[in-house]
């Protein structure tokens, strides 16, 4: 238990994909100009990082591991498909998109409009990928990975939302000329990482 | 008679003169001196006609207390060091708690051991000695003046810790007042007051054996970056005094944490009651209890940053504050109540934990560290809090509960509200937003059911 709410606070703090590791720079910083689009990308990769972490997880368990194809035959103990995991972790996630997409186009229309275009963007969002990798290369179980897919999402979210925020404050701002646009956000998104390194060490 | 020489001055500054690029400089000494025309009329201080300039002074005014306790503080407790320490050097290094127990027995044992009052050449010779105690600068005002060190005597206490606290305020000021200049006359933005609380709050926050180079650093990021780039006071999103010291506990962190650096003595350590309990175990909370008297971290009696110690001079702050309306008490007292509820059910759980810092009773939170510092001065800030009065309830809450879960959970960072009130100017902007939204909606269900 005490390590599951360390993975979480870890993930949402810590290792925050956003601000810590900076991954998905490109719609972190493009879809943060209103809090309204922000939160539904939020939510997006929230949704898309709790399914795709643990389906990546017991893809990489059972199949892609050294000596995860045993529970098939015995004799292919010796197999490792380690090499495959990127291209398989982006199949998966753009998988998992699409279906979730049509899902959602299905039978909850109001969420599927809400998110628009965001659905298919973050399938290239380098922060779910990335996602997956450092599930992979901490060797989290199932559980754990759960927890972890749910943390690094939410942190993800909680950031863009913050970011977002802040900008909706600062168009009220004093910048210098050539501070505008991308530049100051930079060096907001530089003070928001000092702001959450509040669990560091941990 | 000022008035009139400010205004044949006026001449020259004016829009065509010749020394019109200078004339924020002489802006804010008219406007210092003299109560302006026109008052602000825009965010942040849009409910009061008093304009921003007086506003900022009232703040300086609440903060005199700490001020006062931290010159007061900082010579107390180097002088107790230098009087429990003869030629040894440390008793206290190595188990930290212990060395807290012992101080504690030991000061009230030996009490006025250094020669005082014009002795002061014994205690100099004598000082020299043992562990150095200080620069031969403040030795030589010391001894002109004809203190000693002795920790019973006010004066004495409160010359040291002058000599400690004065250099790091003046190279506060010097610094960030540089940046504050320059940017308003490239920028011709008004120089603001804004950056006398801050050069205020800042210093207060340190420990008093920093560096001198890094307070200055610290203030020109936190000046600059957390400030002027966004275009000067009411425009940044963070406290820049906040900023500053946040920079400089990633940057130097030697010279921030640990427990050398509390006491103005070279080799002296004593950690702060919250470091030494994030390195204490379990069972120890109880007896290092007992070796601090909450009515001493109440007062300000403790190892720590130089002015956050003392919750007395703190509360003065908020009284100042609050009764003039302009620090906002919505946040004070969520604040107060999220840490308390917090610390209380990490109490009430702690049964058999091995986290030293889940077995503290939460009133004791309240009074170590600097939890009443940030929570009336940092947390309040009227440009980084939020806006509405909904949302100051959510924020405050939000750094109190952060202040306690860093804390206890985090042990590597045994002060939490810097960061809890850092991550809740980085929040502020959303919670006002969701308050705005929700008013939206009540507001639109009534008018609909009409």
């Amino acid at each position: 238990m005490d390590d599951l709410l360390s993975i979480f606070m870890k993930s949402v703090f810590v290792e925050n994909m956003a601000l810590a590791f900076f991954l998905g720079m490109c719609t972190f910083l493009a879809v943060s100009k209103t809090v309204k689009t922000a939160m539904g990308l939020g939510v997006a990769v929230v949704v898309i990082m709790t399914i795709t972490i643990p389906a990546n997880n017991l893809i990489y368990q059972y199949l892609l591991k050294k000596g995860a194809l045993t529970w098939v035959h015995p004799a292919w103990a010796e197999i490792d498909l380690e090499f495959l995991s990127l291209i398989s972790f982006i199949g998966v996630i753009a998988a998992m998109v699409q279906i979730l997409e049509m899902t959602l186009d299905r039978h909850f229309p109001p969420l599927y409009n809400a998110l628009g275009i965001f659905l298919p963007l973050i399938t290239v969002n380098c922060a779910i990928l990335g996602g997956s990798l450092f599930m992979q290369q901490r060797d989290y179980n199932f559980t754990q990975s759960c927890v972890y897919g749910f943390g690094a999402g939410l942190g993800w979210a909680l950031a863009i939302a913050a970011l977002a925020g802040i900008r909706e404050k600062l168009k009220y701002s004093d910048v210098p000329d050539g501070l505008k646009g991308l530049g100051i956000t930079f060096m907001t998104v530089g003070l928001m990482a000092l702001a959450f390194m509040s669990f560091g060490g941990m | 008679m000022l008035r009139k020489l400010l205004d044949q001055l006026y001449r020259p500054f004016a829009k065509d003169g010749k020394l019109h690029w200078l004339y924020p400089l002489y802006e804010v000494t008219d406007t210092f001196l003299y109560t302006p025309g026109n008052v602000s009329s825009g965010a942040p201080h849009v409910r009061d006609g008093i304009d921003l300039k007086r506003l900022m002074s009232v703040v300086v005014v609440a903060l005199l207390p700490c001020f006062f306790m931290a010159m007061h503080n900082t010579g107390y407790q180097a002088n107790r060091a230098l009087a429990l320490n003869p030629a040894t050097g440390n008793p206290a290094a190595g188990n930290p708690a212990a060395g807290a127990n012992q101080e504690k027995g030991a000061d009230q044992e030996n009490g006025p051991s250094q020669a005082s009052g014009d002795a002061s050449e014994d205690s100099l010779e004598s000082a020299a000695g043992k562990i150095q105690p200080l620069d031969s600068w403040r030795n030589g005002v010391l001894s002109a003046l004809g203190c000693g060190h002795d920790s019973q005597r006010f004066i004495d206490n409160f010359l040291l810790g002058a000599l400690y606290f004065l250099p790091v305020y003046l190279v506060t000021l010097i610094a960030g007042g540089l940046w504050e200049v320059l940017f308003s006359l490239v920028r011709r933005h008004e120089i603001n007051e804004g950056f006398l609380v801050t050069s205020a709050l800042f210093p207060l926050t340190l420990p008093p054996t920093i560096p001198l180079w890094q307070v200055a650093l610290g203030i020109s990021f936190g000046v600059v970056i957390g400030k002027e780039i966004f275009g000067g006071t009411g425009k940044n999103f963070m406290n820049p005094a906040l900023t500053g010291r946040a920079f400089l506990y990633f940057a130097y962190a030697g010279s921030m944490t640990g427990s050398t650096i509390w006491t103005a003595v070279d080799g002296f350590s004593g950690a702060t009651p919250l470091g030494a309990l994030s390195d204490a175990t379990a069972d120890q909370t109880v007896t290092m209890l007992t070796g601090y008297h909450w009515w001493d971290c109440f007062l300000g009696y403790i190892q720590g940053s130089m002015g956050e110690t003392s919750t007395l001079a703190c509360l003065f702050g908020a009284v100042v504050l609050v009764a003039l309306g302009i620090g906002s008490w919505r946040i004070m007292v969520s604040v107060t109540l999220g840490a308390l509820a917090t610390a209380t059910v990490f109490w009430l759980a702690s049964g058999n934990s091995t986290n030293a810092m889940m077995h503290l009773p939460p009133l004791w939170h309240l009074v170590i560290g600097g939890f009443a510092f940030g929570a009336v001065f940092m947390a309040t800030d009227p440009v980084t809090a939020p806006m509405t009065n909904m949302a100051k309830w959510w924020y405050g809450g939000l750094i109190g509960v952060m202040t306690i879960l860093i804390r206890v959970i985090n042990p590597a960072y045994p002060e939490g509200i810097m960061l809890a009130i850092l991550f809740g100017n980085v929040m502020a902007p959303l919670i006002d937003y969701f308050v705005i939204e929700a008013n939206i909606k009540r507001r639109k269900a009534r008018y609909a059911t009409r």
